[in-house]
Parts: C-alpha cells; sequence; structure tokens
C-alpha cells in the first residue's frame, strides 16, 4: 500500500486489529511463537515447525499462528502464547517440537489448558 | 480518606491495545465534570485476566464487571452507573465462574512488578509486520507531532518529559536536543540524530530485544526527533553481533518506507527523512559517542576529547543528537500520553529540573545467578531487592546472594547491605555503581569478587583502542597485577597500587572507557576487601573460583562408585571401578567442573589448596 495518510493509519489500525484480537469471529485461535535470540537459540524455531506441520497434517484453516519477539522470562524460552475467545491469552514455558502438539491438539483444538506447561495467564501491566 | 467508588481500568498490555488507556482518562474526565472527584477514583490495574474483552473497566464495592468499554461509553457509564447508581447492561459481563487453572500474570511476581513502557508491545505484535504496530497505535505519536504540534512543542514536551539518556549516561535528552537543534539553526548547518544499538556491555541485552520485538517504535521515536531538532538524515549504528535484530529493523524501515512513513513528505506534512543501518565491526570503544562517529564516517573507531561537544560538532562535523534505543523507545509514548504522565514514574521531581530525579522506567537484563533470568521493565525507584528477589526470584539452587553487578564494565558489584537501595541514576552512582546501559549480573556465595574485577578489566584491555597511553598502559598492567593476586602471587601493596593505577586512569584516561575501568576493581576492593585479602595474605579464593588457589578432591564418604563423572572429564582425570570409590588425578585435572554438574551424590567439591598443603 503506498504512502498512508493519517486516515489510513486508522482504517489499517481497526483492520489489522480486528484479527490480532480475535473479534472478525473467522479463528478459533490465536498461537504467537515468541522467537528473539534467546526463543530461537533454546529451539523455537523447530517449536513453529512442529505446529504448522501439525496444521497442515490436520487441515485445520481457523488457527492464527503468528511470532512475536521475546517476551521476557528468557530463561523459560521456549515459549508461546494461545489466545483464545472469550480467555484469557494462556503463556505456555519450555517447550519443544512435542510439547507444543500437545498444547495445540489439547488447548487449542479441545479447549482444556496443559496445566503442565502453562506459566500463567493474562497480558502483563504497562505503566 | 478512601473515596466511595473505585473505578478499576484494566491496563494490561491487551486492553491498552484496545485504548484503555484513553476510557481510563474519559471516565475521570466525566466524573470531574460532574463533580464527582472526591468520591470516585479511577485507577489503572494490571491485567484483570478478561483480555478477549477488553477494554475491562470494574467498579468497586459493587463488583460489576465491564467489558467492550469504549471511550464515548464514559459519559453513560459515569451518568448512569456512578451518579445514578444503575449499572450499565450493555457494557456488563460476567467472568467465568470456578478457579482458573492458571495463576494470573498479575500474581506471578516475576510479571507483577513490572512496569512496561518501553517493552509495552512485547509478545503482542509481530515485529515484522509493520500493520501490527500501527494496530496498536503505531505512529500516532507521529502524526500527532506532525499535525498538531510544532517542533518546538515537541521538543518541549520531551524536556519536560524528564526523560535522561537509557544509555547509561543518563544526559537529559530534551537538553540534548535542544542544543542540538539550537546549534544547527545558530551554525546554519543541518544537524543529524543518530540511535546508537552499539550495546557492548557483557550480559546486557536490552537494546537488542526492543530492536527484536519493537523495532518501530525506535523508528517513530527517531523521526520524531527529527521532527523537534530539523533534520532529514538519521543513523541507526548497530553492533556487529545482533544478525536478527538488524534483519528486523531493516525491514521494519523498508515497509515505513512503503507507506511513506520515511522517505520524503511523511504523512503528507513537507518532511522529509530517512534512516541509515551502519553495522559495526565488532569493537566496545564504538558504544561511545565520538568514537561511534568516527565509526560512521568511515574511519577507525577511536574516540576523542569532549570539551568541543558533539552536539555542535560531531558526526562530519555537523550538531549530532545521538541517543540510546530505548531513550528512542520512549519518545512515541511520550508524545502520546504527555510529560506529565511520563514524570509521573520514577523518582524525584522533574518538572522544573530533569536533573532532579529519574523519570520513567528502565528495562534491565536480569542475568546470572538468578532463577528468572530475563528482560524487565521496572519503574525507576524499585529497590534491588524487589527485581533480584521478588522479580528475579531469588539465587537458585540454595546459594546465597554476594553481589550485583550494574553498568557494565563501567559499573560496580554492590554488596547486599545496598539491596534496599532504590534504583535510579543518581543512587547508584553515589554508591560507587552506575545505572549503565541496564546490564544487571547477579552473583552469589561460588563467585569469587577477585576473578570479576579481573574478568572486567581483561575484557577492557582487549577493547581499548589504544588511542591513549593510560588506559593502554594503564588497563595492560593492572590486568598483569590482577592476574597475580588471582594466582595466589599477589603481594602486600597490590592492592593500594591497583588503586593508584585506577584513580590515573579516572584522571588521564581520553574516553570513559578508560575513566570508568576503574570501577569494577574500586567497587570490589571497597566492598569484598577480605576476598582480597584473603588471596594476596593467604593465597585462598573464598569463591572456590581462582585455578591456581583451589583444587578438585573426591569425598571418600559421598562416592559410591557410580561412574558418572569419568566421561565428561575432558582430561580424563577420573578413574575407578563401578561401585567402588573412586580417584581424581590432579595432574590432569583442568578443573573445568564437569564433574561436579553430574555428580548426583554432591561427592566432588572443590578444596583451598592452602587448605590441602596444610593439612598433607
Amino acid at each position: 500500500m503506498p504512502r498512508v495518510t493519517i486516515e489510513d493509519l486508522k482504517k489499517i489500525k481497526d483492520k489489522a486489529k480486528q484479527t490480532m484480537t480475535l473479534r472478525s469471529g473467522d479463528a478459533r485461535a490465536r498461537i504467537i511463537i515468541h522467537m528473539g535470540t534467546c526463543g530461537i537459540s533454546a529451539g523455537a524455531r523447530e517449536v513453529m515447525s512442529a505446529l504448522l506441520k501439525e496444521i497442515e497434517t490436520k487441515g485445520t484453516t481457523d488457527v492464527i499462528v503468528t511470532t512475536s519477539g521475546c517476551a521476557g522470562l528468557c530463561s523459560r524460552e521456549p515459549m508461546a502464547t494461545v489466545e483464545m475467545p472469550d480467555q484469557a491469552p494462556v503463556k505456555y514455558v519450555d517447550l519443544d517440537a512435542g510439547t507444543i502438539l500437545k498444547v495445540f491438539r489439547e488447548h487449542v483444538m479441545g479447549g482444556k489448558v496443559v496445566a503442565d506447561h502453562a506459566l500463567g495467564s493474562g497480558w502483563e501491566t504497562t505503566g | 480518606m478512601a473515596k466511595r467508588v473505585e473505578v478499576l481500568a484494566c491496563t494490561g498490555t491487551g486492553c491498552v491495545a484496545g485504548g484503555s488507556y484513553d476510557v481510563a482518562s474519559a471516565i475521570a474526565a466525566e466524573a470531574q465534570k460532574k463533580g464527582l472527584s472526591d468520591e470516585v477514583q479511577v485507577i489503572r490495574t494490571g491485567c484483570q485476566g478478561f483480555c478477549a474483552r477488553g477494554p475491562i473497566v470494574i467498579v468497586q464495592p459493587d463488583n460489576i464487571f465491564y467489558c467492550g468499554v469504549e471511550k464515548k461509553d464514559a459519559a453513560l457509564l459515569v451518568e448512569e452507573h456512578l451518579l445514578k447508581g444503575r449499572p450499565v447492561k450493555k457494557l456488563l459481563y460476567t467472568p467465568p465462574e470456578g478457579k482458573a487453572p492458571v495463576p494470573a500474570l498479575k500474581d506471578i511476581p516475576f510479571f507483577a512488578k513490572q512496569r512496561l513502557v518501553v517493552l509495552r508491545n512485547r509478545g503482542l505484535i509481530d515485529p515484522e509486520k509493520i500493520d501490527d504496530y500501527i494496530a496498536v497505535d503505531g505512529y500516532t505519536a507521529l502524526a500527532k507531532a506532525l499535525t498538531e504540534m510544532t517542533p518546538e512543542q515537541v521538543l518541549d514536551e520531551v524536556k519536560r518529559s524528564g526523560i535522561r539518556g537509557r544509555g547509561g549516561g543518563g544526559f537529559p535528552a530534551g537538553v540534548k536536543w535542544e542544543s542540538a537543534r539550537n546549534a544547527g539553526i545558530h551554525r546554519g548547518v543541518e544537524p543529524v540524530v543518530v540511535c546508537n544499538a552499539d550495546e557492548g556491555d557483557p550480559g546486557a541485552f536490552m537494546d537488542r530485544s526492543i530492536i527484536e520485538c519493537d523495532p518501530h517504535s525506535v523508528v517513530e521515536g527517531m523521526i520524531i526527533g527529527a521532527r523537534a531538532i530539523g533534520t532529514k538524515e538519521g543513523f541507526v549504528y548497530i553492533r556487529n553481533e545482533y544478525p536478527i535484530a538488524r534483519e528486523r529493523l531493516t525491514k521494519a524501515l523498508e515497509q515505513a518506507r512503503e507507506y511513506g512513513l520515511l522517505g520524503k513528505n511523511i504523512l503528507g506534512s513537507g518532511m522529509d527523512f530517512d534512516i541509515k543501518i551502519v553495522q559495526g565491526a565488532g569493537a566496545f570503544v564504538c558504544g561511545e559517542s565520538t568514537a561511534l562517529m568516527a565509526s560512521l564516517e568511515g574511519n577507525v573507531g577511536e574516540p576523542r576529547a569532549k570539551y568541543i561537544h558533539t552536539v555542535e560538532f560531531g558526526y562530519k562535523n555537523r550538531p549530532t543528537n545521538l541517543n540510546n534505543v530505548e531513550t528512542w523507545a520512549n519518545i512515541p509514548l511520550i508524545i502520546n500520553r504527555g510529560a506529565k504522565w511520563f514524570a509521573s514514574m520514577g523518582t524525584g521531581d522533574v518538572s522544573e529540573n530533569p536533573w532532579n530525579g529519574s523519570s520513567g522506567t528502565k528495562v534491565f537484563s536480569l542475568v546470572g545467578k538468578i532463577n528468572n533470568t530475563g528482560l524487565i521493565e521496572v519503574p525507576m525507584g524499585i529497590s534491588l531487592r524487589e527485581i533480584i528477589f521478588d522479580i528475579g526470584g531469588g539465587i537458585p539452587g540454595g546459594h546465597k546472594f554476594k553481589a550485583v553487578q550494574t553498568g557494565g564494565p563501567s559499573g560496580g558489584c554492590l554488596p547486599e547491605s545496598s539491596l534496599d537501595m532504590s534504583v535510579d541514576f543518581d543512587t547508584l552512582t553515589e554508591a560507587g555503581s552506575m545505572m549503565g546501559s541496564g546490564g544487571m549480573i547477579v552473583m552469589d556465595d561460588e563467585t569469587c569478587m577477585v576473578d570479576i574485577a579481573r574478568y572486567f578489566i581483561e575484557f577492557l584491555t582487549d577493547e581499548s583502542c589504544g588511542k591513549c597511553t593510560p588506559c593502554r598502559e594503564g588497563l595492560r598492567q593492572s590486568l598483569a597485577l590482577l592476574q597475580r593476586v588471582a594466582d595466589g602471587k599477589g603481594k602486600p601493596g597490590d592492592i593500594d597500587l591497583l588503586q593508584g593505577l585506577a584513580s590515573m586512569m579516572q584522571d588521564c584516561c581520553l574516553c570513559a572507557l578508560g575513566t570508568s575501568a576503574a570501577n569494577p576493581v574500586l567497587s570490589t576492593i571497597q566492598n569484598f576487601r577480605d576476598e582480597w585479602e584473603a588471596h594476596i595474605n593467604e593465597r585462598r579464593c573464598p569463591g572456590g573460583v581462582c585455578k591456581e588457589l583451589i583444587q578438585f578432591a573426591i569425598d571418600a564418604e559421598k562416592c559410591d562408585g557410580c561412574h558418572a563423572c569419568v566421561r565428561p572429564c575432558p582430561g580424563e582425570a577420573i578413574t575407578g571401578e563401578v561401585k567402588k570409590l573412586h580417584a581424581l588425578d590432579l595432574t590432569k585435572c583442568t578443573k573445568c567442573g564437569a564433574c561436579i554438574e553430574v555428580c548426583k551424590r554432591d561427592a566432588i567439591h572443590k578444596v583451598q589448596r592452602s587448605d590441602w598443603r596444610a593439612a598433607a
């Protein structure tokens, strides 16, 4: 999109927010794989590949997978945050190619939080 | 006196993305309009956990939960609920019953005590999608700065926020901006803005993380700065060792250019500005402002005397405004939420004078002997104890806290007695350390403070550019002395000699690499003198680190011959039959510690050679 105006910024914001906050109603979940250098060096790329492969194999079309930077607790990477409508986001820690599939199958598709790997729910506090 | 009604507006990052700051302000403004300010208190809280339906507003003591509250609902909410006592049905929310399967982040100390300002978007947006940044109000500060404020007003806002340089110098950014702007006008030479992303301190990764998770916040900050200072040209000097950060920043710049947020006629305002990324080549000294500018010009990264300020004569002799990554990342919020908001966080009163306190938050990289290693952001003024024991979760493995090192090679080691100190620019400097860029290394009883001093001096000796004799030779001699002490060859008088060298360097070195090199040495001598004396007078290393002074030994009573230590030993120094006491050949032992790590019986210990010799 070429050269935005201030009105364009507002339009982009509204559109992007719909997807980001799962308000558009199209998605059942958004999974954020945290990919800062800490996560990547701990194996976040493998976690991402395993997840994407699972989604492809199962033919799931209503799950958004996206990446973000480091979530802050570097010693527990690889980490992922699972967001679902009507629920607080859940932060998962110490993941690998196997445990991310567990999270996907039990939480995202099955609706039950995987307590073993869940650190906490909600978002952080701003100033 | 407690107020009759508390309105809790959630400011977790999820709700903030939904506009909860505006909601909170609107409710407060409406309450004031209706004369209810004495009875109603609007409180901003951490994440309430109902993020999918945010912005969340809770009214107590009524225990009414509202969801999806927008700015335009404020008038209705105040009128109907707060004034007339009738909850607004269309905004009501019923939180789900039952105990949550996992704890809420706001109840986990690591998260509970942090306040995200610079890192507000972490974990929330994809750093490689500009639309994600725009979705969370990205570039609205730029729009405001370009269309609703004059350059002088932008400058004034930054000045009044009191923000001080986050790279460690703590110089008020607004003052620097003003000097650069004025020099440009006075000299008739266009200034240039630079972002220092060289981040050389060992253990520091704040700037890397900021660029990796939210590169646009830095870009937007720089464009706003360019508007205030009056320039078309900007640089980001990023260290060689940050490929991912550099990639993401490059993408961010490309996307910003595509949208016309960089380049010519930004947002139709007539302002032109673009940013170029320049990569360092692995030199710590290039984090120093004048060495950085030399490198930017294509010359060898060597500093120069600074009685001629770079803000007047810097890059290619132009007025140059250099700020750290974190400083730039704060700017969009200062513009959007105002200087008063920024100054309300932190210590001191910076309304008249930015030097009177430390406003805002600071990002720290919390590393070392700590349970929760990671990246944290806290309001200035929080205590070291809260950072290390609440947020950090304390020392792992049952060990005891010994010291915390702040400020990298330019900083000092603070002991247990300093734990209740509040963290801000001035208190840390007074205590013999400094804020620095934000690296915070925690040490326990198995750390040797002499070894720490030696480590930093070794680092600085390697990194010294060599231009001035006091630094080049002072560091080499200091290192040789330190190595002798660490090897048990120290002599009485060595401490005084080191202090003398340090004092000479503080007075005579050309740049801060040299003048602050004294800090790790002097602070460890001041706070841990007993360890120094143990090394020199008793040939002992209390922390069990200095290899010449310690020995490994297998405890005959604990070793059960499990054989686990044999394979990991690189020197093949351990022998023994399974289920029988194993033996350690001291002539082959390199004291690497691999055996201690695998021994599950706690049967291998470090002993002082001096004790061992005495016993033999």
